[in-house]
């Protein structure tokens, strides 16, 4: 395999195939009950609210956002691991939150996922081996032993991983070594698309690089999509041709990469973006920061109109009382402004800030 | 930001300075380390010695002993003799070879009741701890119920109603005593549930028997263990106590306990025919348990070596 | 947790049904009373009586009607039903009785809970020294012994001792003499004379299982973080222990204590039996002996209740001592 490419991977023509995965007004809301002798819902804890994105075939679509936005929620809806509350997932035509559990499982074998922690990720009393035929087998694709076996070993060195290892249990490796054994297993079955919660932010900054070029290697290789969530901008730079921005349940932002990170538009993405740091240490000391004021609102109970708005710099700072207004009444819709991409602000402004 | 060459497959990166090496390292199974743990205990390593040669003594005692169960022969109410090490009682049978014979059934009885308590129970925790909500609080409120039943009323009605055998008493004590193995077990599961690697195995497809069976069971096979093991122990005792007040082991066929029990009065006239049953009760239970306490340090998870 | 608290006596209540038939089933299943109390009589009881006796009892209903009938009566009139004596009152009789055996388990539970403690914590501090080792052998030893050992083996010491001493300072028989010399104090000791022997009994067994419990908590303890920040800022090995890791420590003791009142209202049989006391225990044994079906009804009861009570005070206690756990 060929060493990756750098930074700004060529712009992804506007696709004119279907896309592999497509996500309509996701809603998902978790009741809050009351603590009392009679437990009713007093409230909904409101995780993911119309969310609706494209997956495009061969791409790796960076799903951002800080903690408790909602993205690794997102990521479960959208593999049907936890029960959408409203909206459509449309994979192959046919939606995925209606299904049964029983209908869902021959979808497993293209919707897979890699998780997060790779300590807990992996079940402690199985060989490694017996990790990643675990898929083969609930799926009947193990065959004989000869065959089956043969299939891991394969897998273990796609992933970099030598065969040799398999009998050992799973700590008895590093961290990166068992983010690859997690990949492994979410390969077995010849995905089409792999949800990548947070794969790399559990590992050292010396390990991510490697995972994150196998990544791309076998996205290249196999054909994969990505739905590649995260919370780190730098990584997301790397690897992802859109990105989505979440805040507080919604997308607030949505962009091919660089364009994101040239020309952000959201007054939110603005400030992650203003809040990466720089190498260099001039441009670091003059860049212009935007920081946000107060704590992000309750889940429960998020702000009316535009969520951000009691964050926002803009509205602090900039807005007129009739724009606030605005901002207050109605719920941006995510459109193009003008900017070439979309954004979810009535006063969307492109910004160069690195 | 830099770019970062990665090396061609399959050797893995190693970042210079990182621990990462390839060495050949014997490879050791779960079930290697935790024996090799197992054995660092020099009591509970004893204790298995002294408690196998204990059941090798009960089984194959009676084969070679001079006297048999029910020989009469010996002369009436000795403390001690040559062939009679443990003494005869006021009808001429050799304690010892009656002992022998309770300790057989007091095992038997004890081993049955560890079986069924796990077999039953186990599963029934998991599943009780993996499906939580409506399902765990109807299983958990059987659990109740049966905690409730006084033991002795249980033993009363089926004991009389089935005669006293080795498998009634089993049976007494497994069908009450599985509700322990089941909070166990379920309190195992409950904390593994969250882990990811079960949300793994859901997102593979697996179906609930998979996740009980294949995932949950295994990693709580120590606590199953070493629940098992109590369990043995506790149900020498409470065979013991059971015959005690009459409703264990019914005569023609004695137990540990019942020897006891019969030599209740005697305590002070004839020690010896109360003693020695008595003594055997406590090897055997303390035996079992420094193997139990042996083999939970030898499972201990916080002891597996996991590097962060 | 008012709210935890009345859920859980809910949910009790069909649990205590449930049991209470399933009792009642088990009761058939141990033979005809009437039999039992008129057998081998001689002359032969004439069948007039038997009959009568058989009304009384209202064994002559169907069992579905036996049931119901009892279930009313307990609980419009509380009646607990008729006795094999029939000069016994189930009820009364049973509150004498539960008194005495908590007053046994009572101090038990105590005496066990100090044992314990104090094994538990030396054993965890002063980990792989003699004393863990001896304290742990002994709990052992203790753990291994069945319950009828212990109590015949002290009451064996105690009478050597009174022989010895010329005394009578143990008593082994009864919870209370029949003559007492007159006097509060003199009340006292004679109900603590002979309490001694059968709490110290209770108590030997039962503290062996709940040190194991305290020791590996306290080590726990010992090793947590915020201990180790504790003796990292410079307060005395004493300080450590007392302030910072013992409350934590003793958490799961309440807990472990509270459901032992549970399990030792059906323990303290075998003491109950070895000392002659007149409590529960021996209560029930009889009971099912003359095969008395609504005083093992009526035992069931009031045993249930107490085992839920434990349980329930054991899970509270729980919530409320350790702030991470929060019932809703």
């Amino acid at each position: 395999m060929t060493a990756p490419t750098s930074l700004g991977k060529p712009e992804p023509e506007a696709t004119k195939a279907e896309p592999v995965l497509s996500v309509r007004n996701l809603v998902k809301h978790f009741p809050v009950r009351s603590r009392g002798l009679v437990r009713r819902k007093i409230g909904d804890v409101h995780a993911v609210c119309d969310v609706s994105f494209d997956l495009n075939e061969r791409e790796t679509l960076g799903l951002v956002g800080e903690s408790g936005c909602g993205k690794t929620t997102t990521g479960r809806v959208l593999l049907n691991l936890v029960k959408a509350t409203s909206g459509q997932v449309m994979y192959q035509g046919k939606d995925l939150t209606k299904m049964s559990a029983s209908d869902m499982r021959p979808l497993r074998r293209d919707l897979q996922i890699v998780f997060q922690d790779p300590f807990a990720s992996l079940d402690p009393r199985m060989t490694i081996n017996e990790i990643v035929a675990e898929p083969l087998r609930i799926h009947g694709q193990y065959g004989s032993s000869e065959k089956g076996r043969g299939q891991v070993r394969e897998l273990l060195r796609t992933v970099g991983l030598n065969p040799e290892h398999g009998n050992r249990y799973a700590h008895e490796f590093s961290g990166g070594q068992r983010q690859r054994i997690g990949i492994a297993r979410a390969l077995a079955l010849r995905p089409k698309v792999l949800v990548l919660d947070e794969p790399v932010s559990a590992l050292d900054v010396s390990i991510q690089a490697g995972v994150i070029n196998l990544l791309e290697d076998l996205q290249a290789e196999l054909g994969l999509s990505y739905l590649f969530i995260s919370h780190d901008l730098s990584v997301i730079r790397h690897i992802a041709d859109r990105v989505a921005v979440m805040y507080l349940g919604r997308i607030v932002e949505t962009a091919p990469v660089e364009q994101l990170f040239r020309t952000a538009a959201h007054p939110y993405t603005q400030a992650l973006i203003s809040a990466i740091p720089l190498p260099d240490p001039q441009k670091e000391r003059t860049r212009k920061r935007i920081l946000l004021t107060g704590d992000v609102p309750s889940p429960v109970n998020p702000p009316s109109g535009c969520r951000f708005r009691s964050r926002c710099p803009k509205f602090a700072n900039e807005l007129s009382e009739g724009e606030r207004q605005k901002c207050v009444n109605e719920v941006p819709a995510l459109v193009d402004r003008g900017e070439g991409h979309r954004s979810a602000c009535h006063y969307a402004e492109a910004m160069k800030l690195i | 930001m830099s770019d970062i060459q990665s090396p061609p497959v399959p050797k893995a990166p190693v970042p210079a300075g990182s621990t990462e090496r390839e060495f050949t390292v014997k490879e050791r199974t779960q079930w290697q380390i935790v024996v090799r743990r197992f054995l660092r205990h020099r009591l509970a390593v004893v204790s298995l010695i002294v408690l196998i040669l204990l059941i090798l003594l009960a089984y194959i005692g009676p084969l070679v002993w001079i006297h048999k169960l029910e020989d009469l022969d010996s002369p009436t109410d000795i403390m001690i003799s040559a062939s009679n090490p443990m003494g005869t009682d006021s009808l001429g049978h050799d304690m010892f070879a009656r002992v022998l014979r309770g300790m057989q059934q007091s095992i038997k009885v004890a081993v049955i009741v560890a079986v069924l308590s796990t077999g039953i129970g186990a599963p029934y925790g998991a599943i009780a701890g993996y499906f939580g909500g409506r399902v765990d609080t109807i299983l958990m409120r059987i659990c109740d119920v049966l905690l409730t039943l006084p033991l002795l009323l249980v033993a009363g009605a089926l004991v009389t109603g089935r005669g006293g055998s080795v498998l009634t008493v089993a049976l007494v004590l497994g069908l009450l005593g599985w509700v322990v193995n089941a909070r166990v077990v379920r309190g195992v599961v409950l904390s593994l549930r969250e882990q990811e690697f079960i949300e793994a195995a859901k997102a593979l497809g697996a179906g609930t028997f998979r996740i009980v069976f294949n995932h949950l069971l295994p990693n709580a096979t120590g606590a199953i263990i070493v629940q098992a093991t109590l369990d043995i122990a506790a149900a020498i005792l409470a065979e013991s106590a059971l015959s005690f007040v009459g409703l264990g082991v019914q005569p023609p066929d004695t137990s540990l306990g019942v020897l006891v029990n019969d030599a209740r009065s005697a305590v002070e006239t004839r020690p010896w025919l109360f003693y020695w049953p008595g003594i055997m009760i406590i090897l055997i239970a303390l035996t079992i348990s420094f193997i139990g306490d042996g083999l939970r340090d030898a499972f201990d998870p916080r002891q597996m070596r996991q590097r962060r | 947790m008012l709210a935890y608290t009345i859920r859980r006596i809910l949910v009790a209540i069909p649990v205590l049904l449930v049991a209470s038939m399933i009792v009642f089933t088990l009761t058939l299943f141990t033979g005809d009373p009437v039999e039992e109390k008129y057998a081998g009589r001689n002359p032969p009881v004439p069948q007039q009586t038997i009959n009568l006796e058989r009304e009384r009892l209202g064994l002559d209903k169907p069992v579905v009607v036996q049931y119901v009938t009892w279930l009313k009566n307990l609980v419009t009139k509380g009646d607990f039903g008729p006795s094999i004596e029939s000069t016994r009152d189930i009820g009364g009789e049973l509150g004498k009785r539960i008194f005495v055996t908590l007053r046994l388990i009572f101090f038990a539970i105590v005496l066990a809970l100090v044992l314990a403690i104090i094994s538990g914590v030396l054993s965890a501090t002063r980990q792989y020294s003699k004393l863990d080792y001896t304290f742990t052998f002994l709990g052992f030893i203790f753990l291994a012994m069945p319950a009828f050992w212990v109590a015949v083996l002290l009451k064996q010491g105690a009478l050597q001792y009174n022989e010895a001493t010329g005394t009578r300072t143990f008593f082994t028989i009864g919870e209370r003499s029949v003559e007492t010399e007159p006097g509060l104090f003199n009340a006292f000791a004679d109900i603590f004379g002979h309490m001694i022997l059968p709490t110290i009994s209770l108590a030997l067994i039962t503290y062996a299982a709940w040190s194991r419990f305290q020791r590996s908590s306290m080590l726990e303890v010992l090793n947590s973080d915020y201990v180790r920040l504790a003796r990292a800022k410079g307060l005395s090995p004493r300080k450590v222990l007392v302030r910072h890791a013992l409350r934590t420590a003793l958490i799961p003791m309440t807990t472990v204590s509270a459901l032992g009142i549970a399990q030792l209202i059906g323990g303290a049989v075998i003491t109950e039996t070895v000392f002659q006391w007149n409590g529960m225990g021996s209560y029930l044994i009889t009971s099912i002996a003359t095969r008395d079906r609504y005083a093992v009804m009526g035992w069931l009861l009031v045993a249930g209740i107490f085992i839920v009570v434990g349980n329930l005070v054991a899970d509270l206690l729980y919530g409320i001592l350790d702030p991470r756990i929060r019932y809703e």
